[in-house]
């Protein structure tokens, strides 16, 4: 569906040259959500902008449903912006419309006309739930509504791929979850494929079925999240992991069990996908002599199933907590022991 | 009070402030047309838009600047032979709309630019994600995104206007600023000036209020 190949862009700066993005190779299938995750500067809204041509590659092509988009020009490439349409973190809508004529301007661009244009607006309200609204104007929205001017304008022209830049970035964390729902929804519904950029690690965990992680212009791992969840290869990843697996207390809370369990070991199981499911713990307890003590836990659902860390403390013999760990481990969870109390 | 009444001649005080009106609204509606699009050309060919081209910029921005920092009763007479060879005359309410648009154009194109530039730099670029062309950029963008401060600027460019014509009417285009300066100051006749100074303010009043009640209307920020 979508392929970036070999594409850099090199912007001229006043120290020289600034390599924004660095031979950056993806392939995106169709109707698949894929994140890219970065902080800022590493260059990966300059990428997303090199999908619609809002910027050209300094080298390499960018091709979107066979249509070099790195290549086109004037009409040619106008009629294939209708069909890559974009969402903004500042949601970019024109103050002077109301919600309804923002939905239409793509329509009115793409030369609809009429009763059409009108049946098709109010469509599109709908899909965006914002029924009632539909002669107000932006200014009196808020900002998940705004967004959601933004998504149905978006989706007006019927486009195949939906590129999303930071589009959740300036929203609290409950609309932020609104708004997420929403894009999965509409990707499934009309089996959009979506690209979207972020830094926050939750986005691309709750959404996201493939990722990218940027770090200064180079992608520096891909894969599908749930496997860059359970085995983060770079340290920059594993950074990103953390922001969603590990609490931020968790180091503090660590150090306290410690203190407070000299006896037996504390263990740090990490579950992925179906093990999540099996009672893991029950069993442990009925095939060994030993005490289970669960400390914390959290699970983390992604659109490819879930992850989850447990903190438990194990007491009774050395060799009867050594052949629990070495069950655990059997099961496909991961086990990292903290402490020898 | 009956001397009063009868030294004002009313009937021309009525035909100069006519022809102040018409001076001012053909002149104000050609400024609007001939300042809107040196404004956005002046906005278009800056660096990082749309048309960016320094070369036509510069030179925009130098005509611009000249004819705005040109006083307006020496821009009168600098016209004279232009004027003169446009329309054959140099007395009549026709006579100063060169110099009155001339004058007040470019004035109003910096203000159009002013306007332009306030308007997000993202509305326009997710425009064009859309596939605008620059046809719906200008139309459908940039022109009623800044709405608002085109009218409070072509509001203030016409208050000007009033003044101008005032000025240009001393020099022999008629309207009110001729009235008062030929029958209120050469005959001695301060009440006059008065009279023909009370108009001028009401016809400013009504279009301050006239400026300001589109200008909210149109604000939806």
């Amino acid at each position: 569906m979508i392929s970036i190949k070999n594409v850099q862009k090199i912007f001229p700066s006043k120290q020289g040259q600034l390599r924004a993005v660095d031979d950056v190779n993806l392939e995106i299938q169709e109707g698949e959500i894929f994140g890219v995750i970065g902080y800022s500067g590493a260059g990966k809204s300059t990428l997303i902008r090199m999908l619609n041509g809002l910027e050209l590659p300094t080298d390499g092509t960018v091709t979107i449903a066979d249509r070099v988009i790195s290549k086109i020009k004037g009409a040619e490439l106008r009629k294939a912006r209708q069909e890559i349409s974009m969402i903004f973190q500042h949601f970019n809508l024109l103050w002077s419309r109301t919600v309804s004529e923002n939905i239409a301007f793509p329509l009115e661009i793409a030369g609809i006309k009429g009763p059409e244009r009108q049946k098709r607006v109010s469509e599109l309200i709908k899909l965006v739930g914002l029924e009632g609204r539909e002669n107000a104007y932006p200014s009196q929205l808020s900002g998940g509504q705004k967004q959601r001017v933004g998504i149905a304008r978006a989706l007006a022209n019927n486009p195949k791929v939906l590129l999303c830049d930071e589009a959740t970035s300036a929203l609290d964390p409950q609309t932020t979850d609104s708004i997420l729902e929403l894009l999965v929804d509409i990707n499934k519904r009309l089996g959009l494929t979506i690209v979207l950029i972020t830094h926050e690690m939750h986005v691309i965990r709750k959404i996201c079925h493939q990722v990218a992680v940027m770090e200064s212009g180079r992608v520096v791992e891909l894969g599908p999240v749930l496997d860059v969840f359970k085995n983060p290869q770079q340290p920059i990843t594993k950074r990103f992991v953390q922001q969603v697996t590990e609490p931020e207390e968790t180091k503090e809370t660590t150090q306290h069990l410690l203190e407070l369990y000299p006896h037996g070991q504390v263990v740090q199981l990490s579950f992925i996908g179906e093990a999540t499911e099996h009672p893991l713990i029950t069993n442990v307890i009925r095939n060994f002599d030993v005490v289970v003590n669960i400390l914390q836990g959290k699970i983390s659902h992604t659109q490819n199933g879930s992850y989850g860390t447990l903190f438990i403390h194990l007491d009774g013999q050395a060799s009867e907590i050594q052949n629990a760990i070495d069950y655990i481990h059997s099961q496909q969870v991961g086990v990292e022991v903290i402490s020898n109390g | 009070m009956a001397d009063f009444m009868e030294m004002v001649k009313w009937d021309q005080l009525m035909e100069a402030t006519g022809e102040t009106i018409y001076m001012t609204s053909i002149s104000v509606f050609t400024t609007f047309i001939l300042g809107l699009f040196l404004g956005l050309l002046l906005f278009l060919t800056d660096k990082g838009n749309i048309w960016a081209n320094r070369s036509v910029n510069v030179v925009i921005a130098g005509f611009v600047n000249i004819f705005r920092s040109i006083p307006f009763i020496i821009l009168i007479v600098l016209l004279i032979p232009f004027t003169k060879l446009l329309l054959g005359t140099m007395l009549g309410a026709n006579a100063a709309l060169p110099a009155l648009i001339i004058g007040a154009a470019p004035f109003y194109a910096r203000m159009v630019e002013i306007a332009l530039r306030e308007i997000d730099k993202g509305v326009i670029e997710a425009s064009q994600s859309m596939g605008a062309t620059q046809g719906h950029i200008i139309f459908k963008v940039l022109i009623p995104e800044s709405l608002p401060a085109l009218i409070s600027g072509i509001t203030v460019t016409a208050i000007s206007l009033v003044g101008f014509t005032a000025m240009a009417g001393v020099i022999g285009a008629g309207g009110l600023g001729h009235f008062a300066y030929l029958e209120g100051f050469q005959r001695n006749r301060p009440i006059v000036t008065l009279v023909a100074t009370i108009a001028i303010l009401i016809l400013v009043f009504i279009i301050q209020f006239i400026g300001d009640y589109f200008t909210k209307k149109t604000d939806k920020r």
